[in-house]
C-alpha cells in the first residue's frame, strides 16, 4: 500500500476536534470543538432535515462542479466546514448518515455492507463516544462510520450540451454489431435496461458509440464501468480516440482523474462508491467477471450511482445461468451478437478424456494425450496455451514440459513477472504458456491453440470454459484453431459451455452472420 | 461463528499452535499465513533498541550496541532517559503495510492484531504505568484513535496519558542531529504522578527513535525511576 496521498484535512481555518450534531428547529448543526450536552453523532439522528432550496442563494460553482452526483467525506472535501455547511443551510448540500441502523443491524450507506463480521465497534475520538462503528468493507476509499456524514449536491445541475455529434469515427459495424447497436442507442432514448450478449470476439465496444453519442448530445452522464482495471485502461484511450471533444475521467484506485467530473466515466466498479445518483447512463462490461458477482458491494455501488431515470446496457459474453434462463423466459432484454466480427464461426471444444491425470503427475508424467497434443504444437511452430485449474499443478507440470522445450513459461495471478511473460508471448519468444484462470478473459493472442487439463474442475464453469475457448481464432487473419478439453470425467459445465457455443454458431448462421 | 484473519479475512483454521517462544501469544486473530508472515525479531540483536545485528555492517555495531545507541549514550543530556527499547516484529514490506492500514486508514480493529503479543510481553515486564506517544489533536481527529492508545487497550490495560503534543509531528527528513535539538514535542499533563514509576512508552513504530527519547527525556525530569519502551516494529 502507498501511504496516503495528498488527502484534503477539514480546512484548517479552525480548530477541529470533534464531530457531533444537534438538530434545531429541523436544521442539523454541526459541533466542531466543543459538545453540548445534546450533541450527538449524525448516524444516531431518525433523520436528516432537509431545508428547502433557496434560489436567491448565491453558491459556490467548483463546490458545484466539485460535488454533483458524488458521495463523499467532508475529509474528501477541500472546502472549509463552514461553507459546506452554509450550503446545506441553503437547501444545496444534502447530508446522509453514514450509517443507518434498523433492529439491531447496521448497514454501511457508501458501500451498502451489512456483514457484522466487517463493522467494528471502537472508542471514536472524532464524535467523543466509546460506542462507535466504522465499517472495514469499504475503508480504503476513506474510512465511514457511524458519526460521518456522507455528503452530496443536492443544488441544480448544469446540463446542456452544444456538441450534437460528439462521436468522431468512421468504422463501419457488421450487420450483428449494427443490430446491438441499434438496441442500445433505443434503450438510451427510453431509459431501460438491456443486456448485450456478445461471442468473444464480437467487436462489443463499437457497437456502444452510438448510444454514448446519442447519450451526450442529449446533455446526459455516462458511464462505463467495469470489475477490471485492465478493461479500464483499454477503453481509456480507445473512447477519448473517439470523442476527442468530451472529456473523460478515467478512474480506478490511486488514478489521477479522482475529482475529474466528465460527461464520460470509465471506471472500475469500486470507484462507483464514491457516485451517487450520478448518471443517466451506466454500462457494464463484464457483468460475470470477479469480482462484481461475487461481492454485493459492488452491486449496491452501481444502483447508488445511478440516477433514479437511468439507463442501464449490461455487456457479457458469458451470462450466469439465472441471466441465461431471464433471457429464455423474456424476463430480461437482450440482444446477441451471435458471430465474431471477422465473421467466421466460434471454435467448437473437442472433449478428450485422459485419465487420472493427477495421478500421473504424482509419477511426474503427464497424460500421452496431451503430450501428443503439445507436441504437435511445438512441431508446427503454432503457439499455444494450457490451462490448469490451480498453481500446485501447474508447478508440478512445468519442469516436466520443459524437457520438452525449455522455453516454456507458466504465469498465475501474482506473478511478478505477468505482464512481461504475457509480452514474450506476444512476441513470439515463447512458444507456449501454461496458466492458471487469469488469462481466461481479456488477453489476446493473434493465432493460438489452447487446452485445458483437468476442465473437470470446479473452477472452469461454463462461463470460464466459453471465456478460455474464447482465446481462439480472434484475429481475422487467423480465424480458427483448435480448443480441446482434456478431462478426467465430462462435467455438465464442459456440455454446457459447448452447447453454448454452437448455439450461437448456429443462430449466427441462420441470420446470415457468418461468411465462411 | 467463523472467525476471519484480522488481516487478510481468510476464513481462520484452528490448529495453530504456537511454539514456547517467549512472546507467541496462545491464540490470536490472525491466519497461519500472516502469523507467519510477522517476523520475529530473533537473535542477536542491540541491547539497547533491539536492533537485528544480522544484515547489519559490522562497522555500525559496537560492541553489545548499534551505532545509533552508541551516540544516543555519548550524550549527557538524553543518553541515560531512555533506558531500554524492545520491539516485537521487523518492519518489513508486510508489517509496514499492516501498520499503515492500521494508522492511515484508520481500521482500529489491527489493534486487535498485535494486542496478544503486546500482552505477553508485558507479562515478562516489569512496570507501573504504560504511556502511549500521544498524536497532535488534528491528527487525532483525522484517524479518531491514538494507534498507541488502542494498541494498550486492547491488550487488556489502562492507558495512562502523562504527555501531550506541543507541536505537529510532521517527521521532517532533517538530519538525526538536528531532530533531536528541536525545541519541545511534548508537555506533560499533570493528572498523573511520574515520581518513582517504572514506565513503559507504547509506540507503534521505533525508526531513529527521537519520538520516544523525548518522551521518556520529560517522564525522567517529572521523577520517573525509570522508561523503556516497547513498539510493534523496529
Ligand atoms: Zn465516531
Ligand atoms: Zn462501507
Ligand atoms: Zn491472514
Ligand atoms: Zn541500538
Amino acid at each position: 500500500m502507498r501511504k496516503q496521498k495528498v488527502r484534503f484535512l477539514i480546512y484548517p481555518c479552525i480548530e477541529v476536534n470533534t464531530l457531533r450534531f444537534t438538530i434545531k428547529n429541523n436544521i442539523l448543526t454541526p459541533f466542531l470543538i466543543e459538545k453540548p450536552q445534546e450533541s450527538r453523532p449524525i448516524s444516531s439522528f431518525e433523520a436528516i432535515p432537509q431545508p428547502p432550496l433557496n434560489e436567491t442563494y448565491s453558491f459556490n460553482k467548483k463546490l458545484q462542479q466539485f460535488l454533483h452526483g458524488k458521495q463523499l467525506l467532508l475529509d474528501d472535501l477541500p472546502f472549509p466546514i463552514e461553507e459546506i455547511h452554509e450550503h446545506y443551510e441553503n437547501g444545496y448540500i444534502l447530508y446522509r448518515k453514514g450509517m443507518t441502523k434498523e433492529k439491531n443491524k447496521s448497514t454501511c450507506a457508501r458501500c451498502g455492507n451489512e456483514d457484522r463480521a466487517l463493522f467494528v465497534c471502537f472508542p471514536c475520538a472524532r464524535c467523543d463516544e466509546e460506542h462507535c462503528t466504522y465499517c472495514r468493507k469499504c475503508l480504503m476509499m476513506g474510512r465511514v462510520s457511524a458519526c460521518t456524514p456522507l455528503v452530496s449536491w443536492s443544488g441544480p445541475v448544469q446540463t446542456q450540451s452544444d456538441n450534437q455529434r460528439p462521436l468522431k469515427w468512421n468504422g463501419t459495424l457488421s450487420p450483428g454489431q449494427q443490430l446491438a447497436s441499434d438496441r442500445v442507442k433505443q434503450a438510451v432514448t427510453d431509459n431501460t435496461e438491456l443486456l448485450v450478449w456478445a461471442v468473444c470476439g464480437a467487436g462489443k465496444t463499437e457497437v456502444l458509440f452510438e448510444g454514448i453519442n446519442t447519450a451526450l448530445a442529449a446533455g446526459k452522464r455516462v458511464c462505463i464501468a467495469t470489475p477490471r482495471i485492465d478493461v479500464v485502461l483499454e477503453l481509456g484511450p480507445r473512447l477519448k480516440a473517439v470523442f476527442p471533444e468530451i472529456p473523460v475521467a478515467v478512474l480506478f484506485g490511486g488514478s489521477e482523474d479522482r475529482h475529474l467530473q466528465a460527461p464520460l466515466t470509465i471506471a472500475t466498479i469500486h470507484q462507483l462508491l464514491r457516485f451517487y445518483k450520478a448518471f443517466d447512463t451506466v454500462i457494464l462490461d463484464e457483468v460475470d467477471a470477479f469480482p462484481y458477482t461475487a461481492d454485493d458491494s459492488l452491486q449496491y455501488a452501481v444502483r447508488q450511482s445511478r440516477k433514479p431515470v437511468s439507463s442501464m446496457i449490461y455487456l457479457t459474453a458469458t451470462p450466469n445461468q439465472k441471466w441465461q434462463k431471464d433471457c429464455h423466459n423474456g424476463k430480461r432484454e437482450y440482444v446477441t451478437i451471435p458471430a465474431r466480427y471477422h465473421r467466421h464461426p466460434l471454435p467448437v471444444p473437442a472433449f478428450k478424456w485422459c485419465g487420472n491425470w493427477e495421478k500421473a503427475l504424482k509419477k511426474d508424467q503427464l497424460p500421452s494425450a496431451v503430450t501428443q497434443w503439445i507436441k504437435k504444437r511445438l512441431e508446427t511452430q503454432k503457439q499455444c496455451l494450457l490451462f490448469f485449474p490451480n498453481i500446485d499443478k501447474m508447478d508440478k507440470v512445468l519442469p516436466i514440459l520443459r524437457k520438452l522445450e525449455p522455453k516454456i513459461e507458466s504465469v498465475h495471478a501474482e506473478d511478478p513477472d505477468r505482464k512481461s511473460k504475457v509480452q514474450k508471448m506476444r512476441d513470439k519468444e515463447v512458444p507456449m504458456l501454461i496458466t492458471t484462470t487469469i488469462l481466461e478473459r481479456g488477453v489476446t493472442f493473434p493465432n493460438v491453440d489452447v487446452a485445458i487439463l483437468g476442465a473437470e474442475d470446479r473452477i472452469f464453469t461454463e462461463s470460464a470454459l466459453v471465456q478460455i475457448a474464447g482465446r481462439v481464432g480472434r484475429s481475422a487473419q487467423f480465424p480458427s484453431g483448435n480448443i480441446t478439453f482434456f478431462h478426467y470425467g465430462k462435467t455438465e459445465s464442459m456440455v454446457k459451455a459447448r452447447r453454448q457455443i454452437l448455439k450461437m454458431n448456429e443462430e449466427a448462421k441462420k441470420k446470415g452472420l457468418i461468411a465462411y | 461463528m467463523l472467525i476471519k484473519c484480522l488481516i487478510c479475512h481468510q476464513e481462520i483454521s484452528p490448529v495453530v499452535t504456537w511454539s514456547s517462544l517467549w512472546s507467541k501469544p496462545e491464540e490470536n486473530d490472525l491466519c497461519k499465513k500472516c502469523s507467519e508472515k510477522l517476523n520475529f525479531i530473533e537473535g542477536e540483536a542491540c541491547e539497547k533498541c533491539s536492533r537485528p545485528f544480522s544484515g547489519l555492517d559490522p562497522r555500525y555495531r559496537t560492541g553489545n550496541l548499534c551505532h545509533d545507541c552508541t551516540r544516543w549514550n555519548e550524550d549527557p543530556e538524553w543518553g541515560s532517559s531512555l533506558e531500554r527499547n524492545q520491539s516485537l516484529f521487523l518492519y518489513d514490506d508486510f508489517l509496514k503495510e499492516a501498520i499503515a492500514r492500521y494508522k492511515f486508514r484508520g481500521d482500529y480493529i489491527l489493534a486487535r492484531a498485535f494486542s496478544p503479543f503486546i500482552k505477553s510481553k508485558l507479562q515478562t515486564l516489569d512496570f507501573d504505568l504504560l504511556v502511549p506517544i500521544p498524536l497532535s489533536s488534528e491528527r487525532l481527529y483525522e484517524r479518531g484513535f491514538n494507534q498507541s492508545a488502542a494498541l494498550i487497550r486492547e491488550a487488556g490495560f489502562t492507558a495512562a496519558e502523562m504527555l501531550k503534543r506541543t507541536h505537529a509531528e510532521k517527521q521532517s527528513k532533517k538530519a538525526r542531529n538536528e531532530r533531536i535539538h528541536l525545541q519541545q514535542v511534548f508537555q506533560r499533563i499533570a493528572d498523573h504522578d511520574a515520581e518513582n514509576k517504572k514506565i513503559i512508552l507504547i509506540d507503534d513504530i521505533y525508526t531513529t527513535g527521537s519520538t520516544l527519547y523525548h518522551a521518556a527525556k520529560i517522564l525522567k525530569e517529572a521523577g520517573a525511576a525509570s522508561v523503556c519502551s516497547l513498539t510493534i516494529a523496529r
